[in-house]
């Protein structure tokens, strides 16, 4: 009994961990990664890896210049690396993807400070910035499977001609929920993304109302819109409306740190989702509507702050 | 009746308490006890024998000094060997009583039950016994007992929640000497003119529950509460809102609400001192921990050291990393084992080196897990921001606004911290920081 550690309490903790978190996290995208290859073929793959290898590398390389401490083992770049990937459509350029990486990591993320310190969720920003970047490349890719498909539209946009009295094709609720459809290489297949929903939840990773607040919010508004129950089902399925509900709107570090907060913010997005879907200039509003509300999380996380117990106010 | 439909306190740890069912075995009589003289909240006593005085157990050898203080009796017989300087887990430096033990453990003459008649001389005899909280916070029951006389309580809580991992001595106490909570129990009930007397025992106790349940089936006035099985449900302001609904405002007290919470074992001892007139004197001790060869409960004489007790117990079966007394999330470090049991140690646990390494700590990734976990419903990462803050008064105004001196030091937020910060650890020095600032203000007037 000679070296007796001497700590301020608690002297257990808890088995979670940051790393375990985002294992998980990245354990809940391998069935939309998968699905994403399968349906995307070899330039998915390739995209993935790129994505993936620039976050970590330009986090590591930005650690070493900076001489700060090494945060590569969290996991975090590989999970931003990944669903940014997954956020990009199969046909754009490599380049470009390493590009998006760079700025999701560098700009977005190391720049505020790493992990916990950034406002603005990395995946979307960098998503955003290509979509503004370089606005002539993706858009209506089509999965290299499945032969039935009409070439060039996506079901938004094809959702948007219906309701503006034109005709187009939508393909069947089923293809939907298989993601042969077309779109963003990670967000097509809602059978896979639901699975990792599943997984999140069960892990107790994410709180599952917050997805089902984002997804239920656009389709109630949807139906009010549209008034049509069959077109709603197709706005939930359609754009990028899971892979953001389920894995960007839950990020912790740029929502609020409250659940009720966490609620709000939801069915924020879930309103801006719509108000871009049905009345802006471009056919999807997930990314933006997400990156929006993370500017006001810090607001809602005040003004829905549970009171503290007994506190009184002055 | 209004109790809660949500209950506070939700974070899930392991239990551990695997010496729940076996009854406790008396220490044999240490060589030397050292009894400090604060092991209370209050002032500290004042000793009243002399070095080289000879004592027997019982005999007091310090005084309660003021209001808010409780006296100190020798916890062995033998011979007064030193009155020394002693350092607190609270930092404070008090008077120390060192007596040598003659092994004897002969009891001090004139030790009889009190008598007493009416409200006063019991609350004089329970000042008497040096009875102190003993579910950890050592607060004077005989000062909560005032608020009887001011006609304040209307609802006795008896504290059996026991939410800590390992420790079994209040269920010691309830399934070994149920005879004394129940005579302890008829005795408040009768100087105590409240409406109900209700045991909040964790679910985890499903043999505590049913034993109070039975002893107290004859008792309308008496009602076991069942408590969810996760913590902290033995934290006073957490026990009262789950058992009553009631919610003790800011800078109150029990009281307040109409409550007097008081611990089980603190009960028990009420009935033994009525009968025996033995002050309080020895304690019941969960001796556990991954380094423990053979965990148990002992009952210990105040004062004795920690490792004395450890060796009876039967020792460690691994090198030692860390000794706490009391559980292992409130429970305190110490750096020896040297230092002695006190009236409010309830356990002793002794971690090996692999359960005493601290974890890294990395960034906060706002993951909301000790917000969602404090029973207390505060946001512990706006005190570790007004820390960061260099400007005083911005710093003190943030911490006051976030109600940093709402937080009872639990642990929650910390336990489930996936980042491993020190988050209770910031909380501490965030409140003493506030209170120096306002002491630095004070100056100024």
């Amino acid at each position: 009994m000679e070296k007796l550690i001497v700590s301020s309490s608690p002297h257990i903790r808890s088995s979670v961990t940051t790393r375990r978190l985002m294992a998980d996290v990245l354990i809940a995208l391998v069935p939309a990664t998968v699905a994403a290859v399968v349906l995307f073929g070899l330039s998915a793959f390739v995209i993935i890896f790129a994505c993936v290898a620039t976050a970590v590398l330009s986090e590591y390389l930005f650690n070493l210049i900076t001489k700060k401490k090494q945060t590569v083992g969290d996991l975090s770049a590989v999970v931003t690396g990944l669903l940014l990937a997954l956020n990009i459509h199969a046909d754009v350029p490599v380049w470009q993807c390493v590009i998006g990486a760079i700025f999701s990591i560098v700009v977005v993320k190391c720049l505020f400070g790493g992990l916990g310190c950034n406002f603005a969720n990395p995946a979307i920003t960098g998503r955003v910035f290509m979509l503004i970047a370089f606005s002539e490349t993706g858009g209506g890719t089509m999965p290299v499977i499945g032969t039935d498909l009409v070439a060039g539209a996506t079901p938004l946009e094809s959702i948007g001609k219906i309701l503006k009295g034109g005709s187009a094709a939508l393909p069947s609720i089923g293809d939907m929920f298989l993601g042969l459809r077309g779109g963003a290489m990670g967000e097509t297949c809602a059978v896979a993304l639901l699975l990792g929903f599943v997984y999140l939840v069960a892990r107790r990773v994410i709180d599952w109302y917050v997805p089902a607040t984002f997804v239920g919010t656009v389709f109630l508004f949807s139906l009010c819109v549209t008034g049509d129950p069959l077109l709603s089902l197709y706005e939930i399925l359609a754009g990028g409306l899971l892979i953001g509900a389920i894995f960007m709107a839950t990020d912790y570090v740029t929502g609020p740190i409250n659940k009720l907060g966490r609620v709000v913010f939801a069915f924020g997005c879930g309103i801006i989702t719509c108000l871009i879907r049905f009345f802006g200039a471009y056919p999807e509003g997930v990314s933006f509507a997400i990156l929006f509300m993370n500017i006001l999380s810090p607001y809602i996380e005040k003004w829905t702050a549970k009171r503290p117990l007994g506190g009184t106010r002055k | 009746m209004n109790m809660p439909f949500f209950k506070l306190g939700k974070t899930r740890l392991p239990h551990r308490k695997s010496t729940a069912h076996s009854r406790a075995v008396r220490m044999t009589p240490p060589a030397e006890v050292l009894i400090p003289l604060s092991q209370h909240i209050g002032a500290p006593a004042v000793p009243i024998v002399k070095v080289g005085e000879s004592v027997k157990v019982g005999q007091k050898i310090a005084e309660a000094a003021g209001y808010v203080s409780s006296p100190i009796y020798a916890s062995v017989s033998g011979t007064v060997a030193k009155i020394e300087p002693y350092l607190t887990s609270a930092g404070r430096t008090v008077d120390a009583i060192r007596i040598t033990s003659d092994g004897a453990m002969t009891p001090a003459e004139g030790i009889t039950p009190p008598v007493v008649s009416d409200f006063d001389a019991f609350s004089a005899a329970v000042r008497e016994s040096g009875l102190v909280g003993l579910g950890g916070a050592g607060f004077p029951t005989q000062v909560k007992l005032d608020a009887v006389k001011k006609g304040l309580i209307d609802t006795v809580i008896i504290n059996a929640a026991e939410c800590e991992p390992y420790i079994t001595s209040d269920t010691h106490t309830m399934l070994f000497e149920s005879g004394y909570v129940f005579r302890g129990m008829k005795l408040l009930m009768s100087y105590v003119p409240a409406k109900e007397f209700l045991i909040g025992i964790e679910k985890n106790k499903p043999d505590a529950i049913a034993k109070m349940e039975e002893i107290f089936s004859s008792e309308e006035k008496v009602r076991v509460v069942p408590l969810p099985d996760t913590y902290p449900q033995g934290g006073e302001k957490i026990l009262i809102y789950n058992t009553t609904g009631r919610i003790v405002p800011e800078g109150k007290l029990p009281a307040d609400v109409g409550a007097l919470v008081i611990n089980i074992t603190s009960l028990a001892f009420l009935a033994k001192y009525f009968e025996t007139g033995m002050p309080l004197v020895e304690k019941c001790v969960t001796v556990d921990g991954s380094a423990v060869k053979d965990p148990k409960n002992v009952i210990v004489p105040v004062g004795a050291k920690i490792g004395d007790v450890i060796d009876f117990a039967g020792g460690t079966s691994k090198p030692v990393g860390k000794i706490l007394l009391g559980g292992p999330m409130m429970g305190v470090a110490v750096c020896s084992p040297l230092e002695p049991v006190m009236k409010t140690t309830n356990a002793i646990t002794v971690f090996d080196t692999r359960d005493a390494k601290l974890p890294e700590s990395t960034a906060c990734i706002h993951c909301g897990r000790c917000v969602d976990n404090c029973p207390m419903h505060l946001n512990p990462t706006l005190y570790a921001r007004a820390m960061n803050v260099e400007d005083a008064a911005d710093r003190a105004a943030r911490l006051e606004e976030a109600k940093i001196n709402l937080c009872i030091e639990c642990g929650s937020c910390s336990y489930v911290c996936p980042a491993k910060r020190p988050l209770v650890a910031t909380n501490r020095l965030a409140k003493s920081d506030l209170r120096e600032y306002k002491a630095h203000l004070d100056t100024l007037k």
